[in-house]
């Protein structure tokens, strides 16, 4: 009598191809947003190279110090990010909680410092529109370079909740006992977008707040 | 598949943040020399060096072999494109 062995429809992935595949995932879709981005790059430097002026006066009414202690800020997350990555492959799971921990918690005071920014920007009615009233002898074209300072910042920050939101069900998943040493990728993923939002702002730190320096 | 290398002889994340921390204040001390057009030149040398340390170590760049490391240079390939065409049509027109 011929019995059939039940055979399963797809064989189990090799652990290590899984992992590769997860971060070429990630990867793939981090190039989508080099591109992303990487628009917006280009619209500024076509106009930085057309309109120097207004870069310079736009540069100038920055506040160096908030840009310079934010970007410190955001390296630190990453540290701790990467020390999170560093601590789940050690199967350390309580020094875990606490890296992920550090690493929201700066993330929310990068956003804070941002949203404090942003205030003073719409306090001082230089958002472009109807309503933007550049410092004297300024003309209607520093619009421009608040746009993008808007547009650029903006969407960082924007990617910085994605981030956040990421950390947060990273967070979840440890309370659950559901990350270990066995089960380290949803840390590598995480961390991956994170480190590419924190590169993404080490370049918007010299191209908007030491322009007019 | 080729084995990956262990990070086990990798620099100290301590190590690599206080770098990081380093081509920062480097990047602010250079604001407060005299404006010069090699300035902004040298602001984007400094964030390239910073992405750099964070790929090969934080995000572990360094440690992956095969397609990895292709794929995450792909979007800053075809960026290259992108620019490489944006400065060579400014490079060589002349002022309008």
């Amino acid at each position: 009598m011929i019995t059939a062995t039940p055979v399963s429809a797809e064989p189990t992935p090799h652990p290590e191809a899984k992992a590769v595949t997860n971060q070429l995932g990630m990867w793939t879709f981090l190039a989508t947003e080099i591109l992303f981005f990487g628009g917006l790059f280009v619209v500024y430097t076509l106009f930085r190279l057309t309109y120097p002026e207004i870069f310079r006066q736009g540069g100038q009414s920055m506040d160096f110090w908030l840009g310079t202690v934010n970007t410190a800020v955001l390296l630190t997350s990453s540290l701790f990010m990467a020390l999170a990555d560093r601590a789940v492959r050690a199967n350390q799971r309580a020094l875990l909680t606490r890296c992920l921990a550090l690493t929201a918690l700066l993330g929310l005071v990068f956003l804070g410092i941002k949203a404090y920014e942003y205030h003073g920007k719409f306090a001082e009615h230089l958002v472009p529109g109807p309503g933007f009233r550049g410092p004297p002898g300024s003309g209607p074209r520093l619009q421009i370079f608040y746009f993008l300072y808007f547009a650029m910042t903006g969407l960082h920050a924007l990617h910085m909740l994605g981030g956040l939101a990421a950390v947060g069900w990273l967070w979840r998943l440890n309370a659950q006992g559901r990350l270990n040493s066995g089960r380290t990728e949803p840390v590598v993923i995480v961390g991956l977008y994170w480190h590419f939002v924190d590169c993404i702002w080490v370049f918007l730190y010299p191209l908007f707040y030491l322009a007019g320096r | 598949m080729k084995p990956a290398p262990s990070d086990s002889g990798s620099p100290p994340l301590a190590l690599v943040f206080s770098s990081l921390l380093g081509l920062l204040a480097l990047s602010a001390a250079s604001s407060f020399l005299p404006p010069a057009p090699w300035k902004t030149a040298a602001g984007l040398a400094i964030a390239a060096a910073k992405t750099l340390l964070i790929a090969l170590f934080f995000m572990r760049l360094k440690y992956r072999r095969g397609l990895i490391p292709i794929f995450a240079v792909a979007g800053l390939f075809w960026l290259g494109i992108l620019g490489t065409l944006l400065m060579s049509d400014y490079l060589t027109r002349g002022r309008l």
